[in-house]
């Protein structure tokens, strides 16, 4: 252990440690010793983005995909800057990332040097935690502490800004030691009392709802498990977020669909009308309340989180567990088993009327919508791409807007981690490189982007990565020509002023492929949706498919702001009965 | 403006407000200063006061105490955000009506004046432990700690007697008795 190592030799020495396979990043100036180390380091591979923001987003699709830790490599300054927006995407959907950064040699430090930005004060809003290090002795130390605190607890990402000296300094190496925090941590975690209590609701509850989110898919693909048996012991109904969406088959019964703004009419009912609702892993945002002080009147409320500080953040709950979805869950199923309480069966008449009024909730589809022959529905699109994909396993990513909320709603997922969106922060032109990240970790799997056009063009350059790497991703764009979410809320709230929401000069999506060196298909009509579909699931490389879906069409159910979660908009007859009141406009 | 009842805003039961002393244990490192402050500006929470200085050379320890008003909700909020701070070791949370706390401000006060007006300022600080600094014909430093109140008070009744200058701390705590916080 005598040897002394360079600064640049330590870091991938650490990676290797922590046994990284792929890093996603852009060289520059300030990290060219970093670069140059790259070639003894035939384990890991690096994958040339084309902007720094793909980078980050790649790696969050790869973390999201394989529960691993995303890892990014850019330069200082604008290396830096340009991956802010995907350290805060990953810091809002609790996505793990270690991001390696350089900067300008410690002496230029504090004089406006080329390429010099102060990397760690603006990434420390929007990271766990960061350091800068100016001692080559601490690097080892500081490179394994990054990994522990991006993965452990409530994932995160981490950014470690490491001066160009610093990267050609020497020093000795050692191991990630054992984690020395933990007792810290525990002193909060929840104990056989609050399991008992839990249990106690359980069985007295005749309205029960689970409400279970990201979570659960954070806890690791055993959490998923649990769930499903849990769910099947008890028989209550269960619900999901947007990021939750995977760790329950979409096609269970026992599953609601989705919750929230754009969530169905019998979830977001059995929220407000339930009389105990079971939070797991999710976190009340705002998009799933509603309007907060008539979220869920007559429950009471269990808020199940590993990380104390969303406990009562939004909504008083009466019992919070704090601990790890797995943990928790292991615990109540087996006081379930244990008092015997098979409440599926001993509650079955109980909650057999709350079912009952499930089912007439059911009644309405507030996911149908009217078709069409000589125009392409999106939710038709989606739901054709599921039909012609759900016998693989597929992975699917998505921009931000309407398509994807056409694509939670009707692409059913069966796995957790298979489905990778930018929920919290959501970010346009998240789902492209994401998708480049999940093909990474995945490349034998069928990787989907459900864009839109005008998404898809905030981070269209990864389509070069794409290609440069062989990455069959196939991005599936659902092309209004307006940036529709906008467009919808226009129309609902601004007296339909479509104001900036057209893109009035749209490239030809097809050529665009083929310059990239892919293949681009278009489809028109719905007649020749399928055979197209099916050819670009049959293309060996990656596709652009430029699906041209009605213009006019908006994301119904929704709950519009303002309003509770029993007064949602369904589909167009039901508008006319429900209009948004003045107050609720101001607050999109 | 109109009252908005977004999904944005802040629930229409507001709780009431209270004033808390946050002490926080954290590493003596870079930057540690601007994680807390950035905490507190980037969730607008409120700071009336700050005092940071470092209370361990061996273990590199430093003690902040902050003093805030809140909803109790806000609150508890402000001290699990704080813990989730990696250099946070710990975190004290005392109301400010908390008997069983010491609160204490220090003051520094320059009186430049006459020597009767200067007697006269001497003698209005006299319930506030003074310590005469530095004293010529012409001027005084006088040393005080007390509570805000009986600072802002006096700084008050000695503008007419010759203060120009005050440099004043923020308020520093400690539990009364033998036990410690833990």
């Amino acid at each position: 252990m005598g040897n002394l190592y360079s600064g640049a030799e330590i870091v991938f020495k650490c990676l290797e440690d922590q046994k990284v396979k792929h890093i996603f990043g852009y060289p520059g100036g300030a990290v060219l010793p970093l670069y140059d180390e790259l070639k003894n380091h035939p384990s890991i591979k690096h994958i040339l983005v084309r902007h720094e923001q793909g980078a980050g987003h790649a790696a969050e699709g790869y973390a999201r995909s394989t529960g691993k830790p995303g890892v990014v490599l850019v330069t200082s300054g604008p290396g830096a800057t340009n991956v802010v927006t995907a350290l805060t995407d990953a810091y809002m959907d609790s996505v793990p990332l270690v991001c390696i950064s350089g900067q300008v040699p410690t002496h230029l430090i504090g004089t406006d040097a080329f390429q010099e930005c102060d990397t760690t004060g603006i990434t420390r809003p929007c990271t766990k935690h960061n350091w800068l290090v100016k001692d080559i002795n601490d690097l080892p130390r500081i490179m394994h502490e990054a990994f522990e605190v991006a993965t452990t607890g409530r994932p995160g990402p981490v950014l470690v800004d490491i001066p160009k000296d610093i990267q050609f300094a020497k020093a000795k190496y050692f191991k990630a030691k054992k984690a020395k925090k933990e007792k810290k941590k525990s002193s909060t975690r929840f104990n056989q009392k609050d399991i008992d209590q839990l249990v106690d609701l359980m069985k007295k509850a005749s309205k029960p709802v689970f409400y279970t989110g990201g979570g659960v898919i954070n806890s690791g693909p055993r959490a998923s498990e649990l769930l499903r048996e849990l769910v099947s012991l008890t028989g209550f109904p269960i619900t999901s977020t947007l990021q939750g969406l995977g760790a329950y088959p979409g096609d269970d019964n026992q599953f609601l669909g989705m919750l929230g703004m754009h969530g169905t009419y019998e979830a977001n009912n059995a929220m407000h009308d339930c009389d105990l609702l079971i939070n797991i892993g999710a976190r009340f945002d705002d998009r799933i309340t509603g309007k907060i002080d008539e979220f869920s009147p007559k429950s009471k409320k269990v808020h199940i989180d590993i990380d104390p500080s969303s406990i009562n953040k939004i909504v008083k709950v009466d019992l919070s567990i704090v601990g790890d979805v797995s943990d928790v869950i292991i615990s109540t199923t087996k006081t379930l088993k244990k008092k015997n309480l098979n409440l599926g069966k001993s509650n079955k008449q109980k909650i057999s009327k709350w079912w009952q009024q499930i089912q007439k909730w059911r009644t309405k589809q507030s996911l149908s919508f009217i078709n069409s022959d000589t125009v392409i529905k999106p939710q038709h699109a989606v739901q054709r791409l599921y039909e012609l994909t759900k016998n693989q396993d597929t992975y699917i990513t998505t921009e931000v807007g309407q398509h994807q909320m056409w694509a939670a709603q009707h692409y059913k997922f069966n796995k957790p981690n298979r489905w990778m969106t930018s929920g919290g922060l959501g970010t346009m032109g998240y789902g492209l490189p994401a998708a480049v990240g999940v093909q990474v970790a995945h490349p034998e799997k069928l990787v989907v982007d459900i864009a839109g056009e005008a998404s898809i063009l905030m981070n269209i350059q990864e389509m070069s990565t794409a290609v440069q790497y062989n990455l069959p991703v196939k991005i599936f764009i659902l092309n209004n020509q307006y940036m529709g979410m906008v467009r919808q809320w226009q129309e609902l709230l601004h007296e339909k002023n479509y104001s900036e929401s057209y893109s009035k000069a749209l490239p030809d999506f097809v050529k665009l492929a083929e310059a990239y060196g892919c293949v681009g298909i278009r489809a028109d009509n719905p007649d020749e949706l399928d055979d197209k579909i099916q050819e670009m699931i049959n293309t060996e490389g990656p596709v652009i498919f430029d699906c041209h879906v009605d213009q006019n069409e908006n994301c119904y159910p929704m709950i519009p702001s303002g309003k509770p979660h029993n007064q949602m908009l369904l589909g167009l007859k039901d508008q006319t009965e429900n209009k948004i009141s003045g107050k609720g406009k101001a607050l999109v | 403006m109109v009252k908005s009842k977004s999904a944005y805003s802040i629930p229409t039961k507001l709780g009431k407000l209270e004033k808390h002393i946050i002490v926080v244990w954290v590493d003596n490192e870079v930057s540690v200063l601007s994680r807390v402050v950035g905490l507190f500006s980037g969730r607008g929470y409120n700071i009336e006061s700050l005092a940071v200085a470092e209370v361990d050379q061996k273990k590199n320890l430093s003690r902040i105490t902050i003093v805030t008003t809140g909803t109790p909700q806000v609150i508890e909020q402000i001290v699990l955000q704080l813990k989730k701070l990696v250099p946070v070791h710990k975190v004290g949370n005392f109301k400010r009506e908390d008997k069983n706390v010491i609160f204490k401000e220090m003051a520094l006060l320059k009186i430049v004046a006459n020597t009767t007006k200067i007697k006269k300022a001497l003698n209005a600080c006299k319930k506030l432990n003074p310590v005469i600094l530095d004293q010529t014909n012409k001027s005084a430093v006088v040393q005080i700690t007390a509570l805000k109140r009986e600072i802002d008070n006096v700084t008050k009744n000695l503008k007419p007697l010759g203060l120009v200058s005050a440099s004043r701390t923020g308020a520093v705590a400690m539990t009364r008795g033998a036990e410690i916080f833990n």
